[in-house]
């Protein structure tokens, strides 16, 4: 388990600069510039032992760390090259983390990007996962049971065509459910994300009348032994929160996470404002669809093929 | 037109304290239901993440646009000075504060966090309509209480006019707001259209006024007071118009719609083929809830109290039925993702959804309206709101 | 009997008046009276929380923490959910984390059980505690050790147990053990 944690966190930075935000010290302090556009006019040397570990990591496995952090020094000098031989064969790393103590900021819009022709009908994998990761299970009431994620069928009367795609919050930048919601439980983050604050949440329900997408559910039931870092309770109205937590981390969402590899990934995670991240540059090439396009509102997930 | 006299119920009475012991007993069970709803969450009602809002949102409109509407009865004293109304203008203000305070009842007690009405009285979103209607509805208890105060003080008789001005504006936004509610959702086909608004006004209007020919020919008939067939038949003819106006604003709504082919799918469900919607549409609403009641009250049947208060019920049933077809025929109606495509999930997308009411939400909805009822009941013991006699020469009507 | 007890004991006689204490006490041995002669569970008045299972310390000074955590975690809250935010220093994640307990068979104890560390002051003070409806009230990890806590832990909290506890002159000073 310890080493998992190592990977996880050594994914989450994929290029060299990015490890620029791990120093401690001061600006300049120690010789070295804090390169937050990521231009390589002169590599930060990063050092293993300023690296800041989880408070809660067991010595061994801090010492596991700091060895493979030493071995790994080496790797990411190098320009452009990443660290997918440190564990996964998938490379996760899809963003850069934010210091935990900084606020998320609009420089980012976190978004996804779905390949309908390359979601296979009857794969659910996006869906397990979402669901084991919030804690949100498919039990025996369908019509009331919360759905973050779905897989929709589309077919076209007349030349019978059909696809098949996730659905969930489409993380709008001009939301109807914040629009609506009277106490401004529904918000939107800096960074793209669309929330429910649960805390200051009162149930009306609102937001789900608003909303385009049907990507609300209300939890009907009293719940217990939610994920710790995904809290939902009754009474209050809930959707896809693009996986914040993973997000926050430097990690991507769990259903991206688990779309399956084998003929090419159906879903992609990343900045929507970065012109050089990937989604961006598929978005400029690929045409793509927002759906209820219509609406205007903005999408932050955009689907291809569709 | 003689000196008007008013005078509480006389709380001594049997059947005054039975009156009161029944609707105490239909608030209970309203209260009830709300705890048990409220303890086992709204898996226990008809509720599902398709149909979002229930029994409990009919009636708590039904109360709020008729709170609005019960006031108009005092403006057309005070605002349109229509004087033969004034004596009537005190029950008025009266059944606009006990609806609207038994409607936001009903609404807060189905919220998923009652516990939590402190929030949303302190933490706003004013981008909401629904946060403007916190203000609204507040706004329009305090002005509505003033307008009373003016209307009972001795002293204060004078402000009874720009007051009344005041309290009939705030009603038509308030009432705005109410429609806007469903006018302002963009995402839904059953909805967004700015015709909501004044669709809601025009209910309101009939609705206030069944509600109060009921209240005040069942009053004077319990309390045995006098009142005047000519006042009622004047009453009675002007709901007639109010039902008239709805009508004709239930009809540009659904002629719009029809026009688009966008939204034809969702008038076909709502006019044709939507089951219990369709029959509450056109049996419900139309016929027993404005034509019949039109029949009644345009023809000799509006000249005796009972024909006027039979009309006036089957207004209400009308209005209820509408109100059900809008509000969860809305929703029973899909949302439409893709337009011209079939769609599928296990979220129920593209299919019509279900619903059906649990005893706990016509409980509290029952519980809503009895408790408008009995604060009504309460005050008219304790203060001076109905006047000792209505009869058409006290009032200096020709009957 | 601690110097503290008696100060308070006093405090509170003299506040009652004369006609107070006569019935204080009056209604004192009716209470024995009713327990039945039975001797009296010697014991703290307050809640006794249990002790944290690492650290020495909590984020901030105990007094100020009982004092002030639901500040911290409004405030925190805020900070993450809006912003983004996830220091750890006062995040309810962190709470469970080191306040975690088990019970005999090894299995963290939920916010259902009256020996949670939140419950046995909530309880007490009966304030209601909000956060688990939505929020996890045990660790995620499960590996982690935990103090066990023993099912007859759990104390009787009822008035009259109080009072009698009161009664037999225990008064719960300050503090309590941490």
């Amino acid at each position: 388990m310890t080493t998992f944690n190592i990977v996880d966190f050594v994914n989450g930075g994929a290029s060299p600069s990015d490890f620029s935000q791990y120093h401690s010290c001061g600006q300049g302090q120690c010789g070295c510039r804090k390169s937050a556009d990521g231009d390589d006019a002169q590599e930060p040397r990063v050092r293993a032992d300023r690296i800041p570990l989880p408070a809660d990591m067991p010595d061994d496995a801090r010492r596991a760390f700091l060895k493979g952090a030493a071995a790994m020094v080496g790797v990411t000098l190098a320009p452009g090259v990443t660290l997918f031989a440190f564990g996964s064969d998938e490379a996760e790393a899809a963003v850069k983390p934010k210091p935990a103590d900084q606020p998320v900021s609009d420089k980012n819009r976190w978004g996804l990007l779905i390949d309908v022709s390359k979601c296979e009908d009857g794969c659910d994998k996006c869906i397990t996962a979402c669901s084991k990761e919030n804690g949100w299970t498919l039990g025996g009431n369908p019509k009331t049971d919360a759905q973050w994620i779905r897989k929709v069928t589309v077919r076209n009367p007349k030349t019978k065509a059909t696809a098949t795609l996730p659905l969930m919050c489409q993380h709008c930048k001009y939301p109807p459910c914040v629009d609506v919601c009277p106490t401004g439980a529904s918000f939107r983050r800096a960074d793209g994300i669309v929330l429910v604050d649960k805390h200051i949440c009162i149930g009306c329900r609102y937001c789900m009348m608003a909303c385009p997408y049907k990507a609300r559910s209300f939890i009907h039931e009293p719940l217990e032994d939610q994920k710790e870092y995904a809290p939902r309770g009754i009474g209050t109205v809930e959707s896809c929160t693009m996986c914040v937590h993973r997000v926050d981390e430097g990690r991507q969402p769990a259903c991206v996470e688990a779309c399956p590899a084998e003929k090419g990934k159906a879903m992609l995670f990343g900045d929507l404002n970065d012109p050089n991240s990937e989604i961006s540059k598929r978005i400029a090439k690929f045409r793509t669809t927002e759906i209820r396009a219509d609406l205007g509102l903005d999408l932050g997930v955009r689907y291809q093929n569709l | 037109m003689h000196r008007i006299h008013y005078r509480q119920l006389a709380a001594e009475s049997t059947g005054f304290w039975g009156l009161l012991g029944g609707l105490a007993a239909i608030v209970a069970l309203g209260l009830g239901s709300a705890y048990y709803m409220e303890h086992n969450g709204h898996i226990v009602t008809g509720m599902t993440n398709q149909i979002v809002w229930g029994m409990p949102h009919v009636f708590a409109i039904f109360l709020i646009l008729g709170a609005s509407g019960v006031l108009n009865v005092a403006s057309m004293a005070s605002v349109f000075n229509k004087t033969v109304y004034k004596p009537l203008a005190r029950l008025s203000g009266l059944l606009a504060i006990t609806m609207l305070v038994a409607g936001l009842g009903v609404l807060v007690l189905d919220l998923g966090r009652p516990d939590r009405l402190i929030v949303a009285m302190t933490t706003y979103n004013f981008k909401s309509i629904f946060a403007w209607n916190i203000f609204l509805y507040t706004g329009f208890l305090a002005i509505v209480g003033a307008y009373l105060f003016v209307q009972m003080d001795r002293k204060a008789g004078f402000l009874t006019k720009p007051v009344g001005w005041v309290a009939f504006i705030w009603r038509l936004a308030l009432t705005t707001g109410t429609g806007s509610i469903f006018g302002w959702l963009v995402a839904r086909q059953a909805y967004d259209a700015a015709v909501m608004a004044p669709l809601f006004i025009a209910m309101s209007l009939s609705i206030g006024l069944a509600v109060f020919l009921i209240v005040l020919i069942l009053t004077y008939q319990w309390t045995e007071r006098p009142l005047g067939d000519g006042l009622v038949n004047r009453l009675g003819r002007l709901l007639g118009i109010f039902i008239a106006v709805v009508l004709y604003f239930v009809a540009v709504k659904h002629l719009t719609n029809l026009y688009a082919a966008e939204h034809a799918g969702v008038e076909q469900f709502i006019l044709w083929d939507g089951g219990i919607y369709t029959n509450l549409f056109w049996l419900g609403f139309v016929v027993l809830g404005s034509l019949l009641p039109m029949a009644i009250l345009f023809s000799d049947g509006g000249k005796t109290k009972y024909g006027v208060l039979l009309a006036a019920g089957l207004v209400i049933i009308g209005a209820l039925s509408e109100l059900y077809v809008i509000i969860i025929g809305g929703q029973a109606y899909p949302l439409i993702l893709f337009p011209g495509m079939e769609v599928t999930s296990s979220f129920y997308d593209g299919g019509i959804n279900d619903y059906s009411p649990s005893i706990w939400e016509i409980g509290l909805g029952l519980g809503g309206v009895a408790f408008s009822m009995l604060l009504a009941v309460i005050a008219m013991a304790a203060l001076r709101f109905l006047p000792e006699d209505l009869s058409d020469e006290a009032l200096g009507l020709e009957s | 009997m601690r110097l503290g007890s008696v100060l308070t004991g006093a405090t509170m006689a003299r506040a009652l008046g004369k006609g107070g204490r006569l019935s204080l006490l009056m209604f004192g041995l009716a209470v024995l009276a009713m327990a039945g002669g039975q001797p009296v569970q010697a014991g703290p008045i307050g809640p006794q929380l249990p002790k944290a299972i690492k650290g020495e310390k909590c984020v901030t000074p105990t007094p100020d923490i009982r004092r002030n955590h639901m500040r911290y975690l409004d405030h925190h809250r805020d900070k993450t959910v809006h912003e983004g935010i996830r220091t750890k220093k006062f995040s309810l994640k962190g709470c469970i984390e080191c306040h975690a307990l088990k019970d005999e068979n090894g299995n963290f104890l939920t916010v259902k059980d009256p020996r949670h560390f939140c419950r046995v002051c909530h309880d007490y003070a009966a304030v209601k505690l909000d956060c688990f409806d939505c929020h996890a009230s045990r660790p995620d990890v499960k590996k982690k050790q935990a103090l066990i806590v023993p099912k007859d832990r759990v104390e009787d909290r009822s008035e009259m147990a109080a009072l009698q506890r009161y009664l037999a002159g225990k008064m719960h000073v300050k503090g309590g053990t941490q």
